[in-house]
């Protein structure tokens, strides 16, 4: 019965060609935006992750601090949660590190009368500890260190990366629903529309004896085969932009960095699976609205 | 109220009404219907002929009073059991309602199809019921590509297809020529002669001459009378 029922629906999706492929492409859209917010989340949700893997926290210590005090401070800062590795960073050192990074300018420094560089100690958080309210409590805790003058923590605009980041989620989540239901209604209005061009077929089916489901699976099918084309074509979509967009990106600005990741394939299916689901409710509203017994 | 008559009764009514609004179709309606039965229902247009065929299968709702169908009581079945109920009937209509995006085998097989039958059985049977008909070689042709006559009896295949026990047919010769009408006629005769009750609304006085069997007389709505008439054998034409 079911070979019957898919060749009804596919027989009813050739013969309304136009609008089929239309409610396809409107599913296709819908989950091209969709997956376009998922690839974004992922990625960006691995870049952040990246960049506080590579967060260290730098306490500058005060000038003149002497070498028994320097000790006193590395072991209280040792002590504090979250801390797995504390590195002294001489004003020597840090001096040389930065005539190596700014070899072109290497004339700014020719001519220093002393090293204008403080002495610090370069923390390092074990992985765990490597959420954003955890580093800021760790640097309130070390500037409260006394000999250590000021905490610095590179990538400060990180958090408010993260926050952007946040925002982004609940607009995308926001949009997810949106499109969900307009695809759910759309979906339902092109099976409306399958349904009054063939009232005389249905009415002609109930007449013979058909039951409810009989009538009305053909329809479902077509919906969540709907829901499934309009998915795969979506996907394709996305895939061409981000094989064209990623190597493009990998060439420029993260250029060995970063390697940009697909939509992994269980979110794959997940997305595709969804995508029936609104074929399927699409297709269930109608049925229910128009097709009373 | 049940009778000796109950046993060999397949269609029941007791004080029938049918109302359209405020318009009273079918008044006061009583009358018993036999097992494999030849029957006419007469009488001149809006006296309530196909209103009267329609509550048999529920097409319309009884304002009033009782139908058992072969035991089954209309007022009691619920709107899930309807289908259930129509696939007692082999229904045949005046303007033969073939699906016409679907093929001849496919509109006699829908019947088949929706009584959940297996593609084997749907394709055995069919053949042979169109084969019956004389459509064995229209298998493919869409309705539309027919003649009125040959669109007709791809309407009698699909009534006779799931051997139901009642044939119900609303002036099923009403558009077609004397030919066409015989031949339709000639295969309503054939599914009583093998058992089953044919059931016959039409104003077609001469239609009813030539085929025989007991006519019941309906005007605006009552039920006037009910008598016998002979066959005329004329071979000509049956």
């Amino acid at each position: 019965m079911m070979t019957l029922f898919f060749k009804r629906a596919i027989e009813d999706i050739l013969k309304n060609r136009f609008l089929n492929i239309v409610t396809i492409i409107t599913i296709s859209l819908s989950t091209l935006i969709v997956s376009a917010f998922i690839l974004f989340f992922i990625n960006t949700n691995k870049i952040i992750n990246l960049w506080q893997q590579g967060i260290r926290v730098m306490a500058y210590l005060e000038p003149g601090t002497a070498a028994s005090e320097r000790a006193e401070i590395e072991g209280q800062i040792k002590q504090l949660d979250g801390v797995k590795h504390v590195r002294f960073i001489s004003n020597e050192e840090a001096l040389d590190q930065l005539k190596s990074q700014m070899k072109r300018q290497s004339s700014l420094f020719e001519n220093l009368a002393e090293n204008p560089l403080p002495d610090a100690f370069e923390i390092r958080m074990r992985a765990s500890e490597q959420n954003w309210n955890k580093i800021e409590s760790l640097a309130d805790r070390v500037e409260s260190v006394k000999g250590v003058q000021e905490v610095e923590y590179g990538q400060k605009w990180l958090g408010r990366f993260a926050n952007i980041f946040d925002m982004f989620k609940v607009a995308g989540y926001t949009l997810g629903g949106i499109f969900f239901m307009a695809t759910v209604l759309i979906v339902a209005n092109t099976i409306r529309l399958v349904i009054y061009s063939r009232r005389e077929e249905v009415e002609i089916m109930r007449l013979v004896g058909a039951a409810d489901s009989f009538i009305k699976m053909p329809f479902y099918i077509q919906g969540i085969i709907q829901g499934a084309l309009g998915a795969i074509v979506g996907l394709a979509v996305l895939l061409i932009s981000f094989l064209a967009i990623e190597s493009n990106m990998e060439q420029g600005l993260f250029a060995g960095f970063f390697q940009f990741r697909f939509i992994p394939s269980r979110i794959l299916l997940s997305i595709i699976f969804s995508s029936m689901l609104v074929g399927w409710i699409g297709c269930y509203l109608s049925l229910k609205q128009y097709l009373r017994v | 109220m049940i009778d000796a008559n109950e046993k060999s009764s397949i269609i029941r009514m007791f004080h029938v009404h049918h109302n359209y609004g405020a318009k009273r179709a079918l008044i006061d309606i009583t009358l018993d219907i036999a097992k494999n039965e030849f029957l006419f229902v007469s009488g001149p247009s809006g006296a309530g002929k196909t209103t009267l065929i329609k509550l048999f299968y529920l097409a319309e709702s009884i304002s009033e009073g009782q139908i058992l169908i072969d035991g089954m009581n209309l007022s009691r079945v619920p709107p899930k059991r309807i289908p259930f109920l129509r696939r007692k009937f082999g229904i045949i209509f005046q303007d033969y309602k073939l699906i016409p995006t679907r093929s001849v085998f496919d509109n006699v097989a829908l019947v088949l199809e929706a009584a959940g039958k297996k593609k084997r059985f749907i394709q055995k049977k069919v053949r042979s019921v169109l084969r019956s008909v004389g459509m064995e070689d229209r298998y493919n042709a869409l309705p539309p590509s027919l003649s009125g006559g040959e669109q007709q009896r791809v309407a009698v295949a699909r009534a006779m297809v799931g051997d139901p026990k009642i044939i119900l047919a609303d002036e099923p010769t009403g558009s077609l020529d004397a030919e066409a009408a015989g031949f339709i006629m000639g295969l309503l005769r054939g599914v009583y002669l093998r058992g089953a009750t044919v059931i016959i609304a039409t104003h077609d006085k001469e239609l009813i001459r030539k085929t025989g069997g007991r006519v019941l007389f309906l005007k605006q709505g009552r039920l006037e009378g009910s008598t016998f008439v002979d066959k005329q054998h004329d071979d000509a034409i049956f």
